[in-house]
């Protein structure tokens, strides 16, 4: 009872409220009264997906079809009857090699899933055996002063996921260093906003491409003569500085509006500026440092993507670019599962940024 | 109705009511100007006022009429733009703790427990003494209020009347020379704010620190003070009329609701605001 009680808590905190009717539901506490909430909270959103999936299907079986058609008429009207027939029995037959390229179905997309999972699980085997081969020459390695040897082979899906999860809180902590402070001096100082203010108004639209572009020119003039991979550098750089923007224009804000009576009240007690800052200035601009910070967070990680490609540094973007290029059978599913996990990924960093949030700050927010 | 000049009622009071004749507060031609693109705006001008060491004024007038300007500036929120004031004969240079406010709105910092914010203030005021002793006297203030249930309730969890209430614990706690009301009561119902005038005066009672009160309360006004201000309204507005309220302390409402004058001070305020 205690337990689930804590469980039901941290749920809601965590803007999860849903996870408390399921248990509801499968623990048969769930009262007459509350069956209204259960369908709205529950059974609609479940209605929802598998109309979804329903329409997709439907929607990727008619472009199958077109496409499959246009492919036969191709082939009927470039090379005859006889290669037409021929590309027709082989579609049917669903071999891989002349499958229509179009969007995929669901249970395409989920096969395809399963079996980036079985890749996975392949090298990682792999990998695990490669480190057990190699240790003990790796231990003479390091003990003459030598590099160990390292992996070297492809990374996995799974692998992809956390290099991009590495670059993309690499990067919003870099944006948190310089925004969170800058717009605290930004939004106490009238004479700092003034100075800062062109600046931010011209930087602040700039594409992420321009942003990766610029980072490139100066990291690979600064590591000149390094021999070390500068792509993930280069990627992190890129992705706090097109993502800072919004956290340091909601930090300024949350400083320069800080409510006059909480500065009066300060001002009446004689409270220094160290004081006046941190207990007075900070703590009731966290709200909006906060909504800042969560916006940063979801854009860092929609403009990843594009960063990765372009800086060739492995991780989720660089995986839809290359299976785009590969154009194997399964390729375009693969794309959409990508799609998917950076969507759960997004929503799920969200969600951590909300829990932080309403841990740290006075203010507590429900989610949307 | 004749408007007395205030030098005879300060000599007058002076002579009969008072202990101490100390003079805690001394507004002397107090000026306060807005300029406004159309030229300055004179909202207070020739404004003269003595306040005595353990007095309790309060401050009533039309609205807008410049009453909270006048306090804000004797808090030191506000520039002064002639004349000036006086703490103790010392001119006041800015805000700060010797003098206490009590905030229309209750300005609580709402992400500190009740106990946080009354130490905010307690500890600026005594840096040298230990922390447990600083905390003891937060307790203390906040015990006085009714509240040691909620020393570490977060603000924001608070009702509005309790909020005030540790609005009252804060700005006793760092023991002010002189305490300054702006309305402190005006947000809250009528029977809350009963409570926390017995409150109030029950405190006061025991401190018995110098208050400048502004209400638009006229029962409030009587029961609470030494001496109720009446100021014209403005632009230009000053000192109108100055009512001494000659009940025995400590009151009960009972007894000042009871009492043979109060219905006499109460057309005396009713009449100079109808006019």
């Amino acid at each position: 009872m205690k337990a689930s009680l804590t469980l039901g808590k941290v749920s809601k905190f965590m803007g999860l409220g849903f996870f408390i009717t399921l248990k509801d539901l499968f623990t048969g506490k769930l009262e007459k009264e509350d069956l209204k909430s259960f369908l709205r909270k529950v059974v609609v959103p479940l209605a929802s997906i598998i109309l979804f999936i329903g329409l997709w299907h439907l929607g990727a079986k008619s472009l199958y079809n077109t496409e499959a058609e246009f492919k036969i008429a191709k082939a009927l009207q470039d090379q005859g009857q006889a290669a037409a027939d021929a590309l027709k029995v082989c579609i049917a037959s669903g071999d891989s090699s002349c499958q229509p390229n179009t969007l995929p179905s669901p249970a395409q997309v989920w096969e395809s899933f399963q079996s980036l999972l079985r890749d996975h699980n392949i090298i990682s085997a792999d990998k695990a055996a490669f480190a057990e081969k190699t240790a003990a020459l790796n231990e003479k390695r390091i003990a003459a002063g030598q590099d160990p040897i390292v992996y070297t082979g492809r990374p996995s899906f799974v692998d992809q996921i956390f290099r991009s999860l590495q670059t993309v809180f690499a990067g919003f902590f870099l944006a948190f260093l310089i925004a969170v402070p800058l717009g605290i001096f930004i939004g106490l100082s009238p004479t700092l906003k003034s100075a800062f203010n062109w600046f931010i108004q011209i930087f602040k639209p700039v594409s992420p491409v321009v942003w990766y572009l610029l980072v490139f020119m100066i990291v690979k003039t600064v590591l000149i003569g390094s021999s070390n991979d500068s792509s993930f550098t280069i990627s992190f750089i890129s992705v706090g500085l097109c993502s800072m923007w919004a956290t340091l224009v909601n930090t300024a804000m949350g400083v320069s509006s800080v409510d006059k009576d909480y500065i009066n009240v300060a001002k009446v007690l004689k409270l220094g500026t160290f004081q006046k800052i941190f207990k007075v200035v900070l703590p009731s601009s966290l709200p909006l440092i906060f909504t800042g910070l969560k916006i940063t967070l979801s854009v860092a990680w929609m403009v990843l993507i594009a960063i990765e490609l372009l800086a060739q540094s492995p991780g989720l973007g660089l995986f839809v670019w290359e299976e785009f290029q590969n154009g194997a059978n399964d390729s375009n599913a693969k794309i959409i599962v990508a799609m998917f996990v950076i969507g759960i990924i997004g929503f799920l960093l969200d969600r951590l940024m909300l829990t932080i949030q309403n841990w740290v700050s006075f203010d507590k927010q429900d989610a949307i | 109705m004749s408007i007395i000049t205030e030098n005879t009622i300060t000599k007058e009071v002076l002579a009969k009511t008072f202990p101490s004749n100390e003079v805690m507060l001394d507004l002397k031609d107090l000026k306060k100007v807005y300029p406004t693109p159309k030229g300055d705006y004179v909202v207070l001008e020739d404004l003269n006022l003595q306040i005595r060491k353990e007095e309790f004024v309060t401050i009533i007038g039309h609205s807008g009429c410049g009453k909270t300007t006048m306090l804000s500036m004797i808090a030191g929120l506000n520039p002064i733009s002639g004349g000036n004031i006086a703490v103790l004969g010392k001119h006041i240079k800015g805000p700060g703790p010797d003098r206490g406010v009590i905030f229309q709105a209750p300005s609580l910092m709402p992400w500190m427990t009740s106990l946080e914010n009354v130490m905010l203030g307690v500890n600026q005021v005594f840096p040298h003494g230990t922390k447990s002793q600083r905390t003891d006297i937060a307790k203390y203030y906040l015990q006085k209020v009714g509240l040691e249930d909620s020393f570490h309730k977060k603000a924001a969890e608070l009702s509005q009347g309790m909020q005030q209430r540790v609005g009252i614990a804060r700005a006793f706690a760092i023991k002010p020379k002189v305490l300054l009301l702006d309305e402190p009561f005006g947000m809250l119902d009528s029977l809350t704010r009963g409570e926390l005038q017995d409150i109030l005066i029950e405190i006061w009672n025991k401190e018995k620190i110098t208050a400048v009160m502004i209400t638009h309360d006229v029962d409030e006004a009587i029961f609470l003070a030494d001496r109720v201000v009446m100021m014209t309204s403005g632009p230009r507005a000053k000192i109108g009329d100055i009512l001494e309220i000659d009940f025995k302390r400590p009151r009960t409402r009972k007894s000042v609701l009871e009492h043979d004058d109060y219905y006499k001070y109460r057309k005396h305020l009713i009449d100079f605001l109808e006019h």
